[in-house]
């Protein structure tokens, strides 16, 4: 029996599962959107708005959107890593990526959020 | 055997330094796994942008539900978005196909070789669907 000694950041599997999560709610969310689409397709303004105007898609659709911000962060730290070894210039971009990702979330509570007030 | 020519220091010797990666002719599961890759970062920029802006033009107004309709007809627009789809099309199946992976589904090299055709092969078949299904 080798005793090992654990050492690092320990956010490697967290992010890991974090990633696989994320893809799952994804698809999740596509599929039922796509079979939403395939059954009565919206052809005008008033039947797409009122398809994401319920609470429920909009809370879903939050959800899909959080997921995707989240899985993206992960992804393109990733390839950061990978490929970008200059410290600098890797932390430059990262910052600018969780920024940037930041701005989309409030962006899509602005966009779904309006959706209510019409609603009401 | 691997091993034996492994030790054998005449090999050793000779095995050749090859690296450049642009000649080296890569197997198909490296090529999805790049494609996931670059499909990815294409997706965050400029996809998540895109995506984000036609949700708000699409929702805001039956003017601007109306100005997004006319710029997603020219010809220009539908190819970067049947491109953009694809991209996202392929990210998925093959992110599906990640996930059998990682539960020990389809790790045999013949298995796994036929799997990235099959996900090569549906990232195109269903951008061709959707594509043909929304024009």
């Amino acid at each position: 029996m080798v005793k090992r000694i654990v050492t690092g950041a320990h956010y490697g599997l967290r992010d890991w599962l974090a990633q696989r999560v994320t893809a799952v709610v994804m698809v999740g969310f596509v599929l039922c959107l796509a079979i939403a689409l395939l059954i009565s397709p919206p052809h005008d303004y008033a039947t797409w708005k009122s398809l994401l105007s319920g609470r429920w898609m909009r809370i879903a659709a939050f959800l899909f959107l959080a997921s995707l911000f989240w899985h993206a962060w992960i992804g393109m730290r990733n390839i950061l890593m990978d490929y970008v070894h200059a410290t600098g210039l890797r932390l430059t971009l990262q910052i600018l990526i969780i920024l940037s990702l930041l701005f989309y979330t409030i962006w899509s509570v602005e966009i779904l959020w309006a959706l209510e007030l019409a609603w009401r | 055997m691997v091993a034996r020519h492994l030790g054998s220091k005449k090999l050793q010797r000779t095995r050749p330094k090859f690296l450049n990666l642009m000649e080296i002719r890569q197997p198909l599961p490296a090529v999805i796994s790049f494609l996931h890759r670059v499909s990815g970062v294409l997706l965050f920029f400029p996809g998540i942008p895109l995506l984000l802006c036609g949700l708000e033009m699409t929702l805001s107004s039956p003017q601007d539900y109306a100005q997004f309709q006319s710029l997603v007809a020219s010809p220009l627009s539908k190819t970067a978005l049947t491109l953009l789809l694809w991209f996202f099309l392929h990210h998925l199946c093959a992110g599906i196909r990640f996930l059998a992976l990682d539960l020990h589904y389809g790790g045999a090299l013949a298995q796994a070789r036929l799997t990235s055709r099959v996900v090569l092969a549906a990232g195109i078949i269903l951008t061709l669907l959707v594509s043909l299904l929304i024009w």
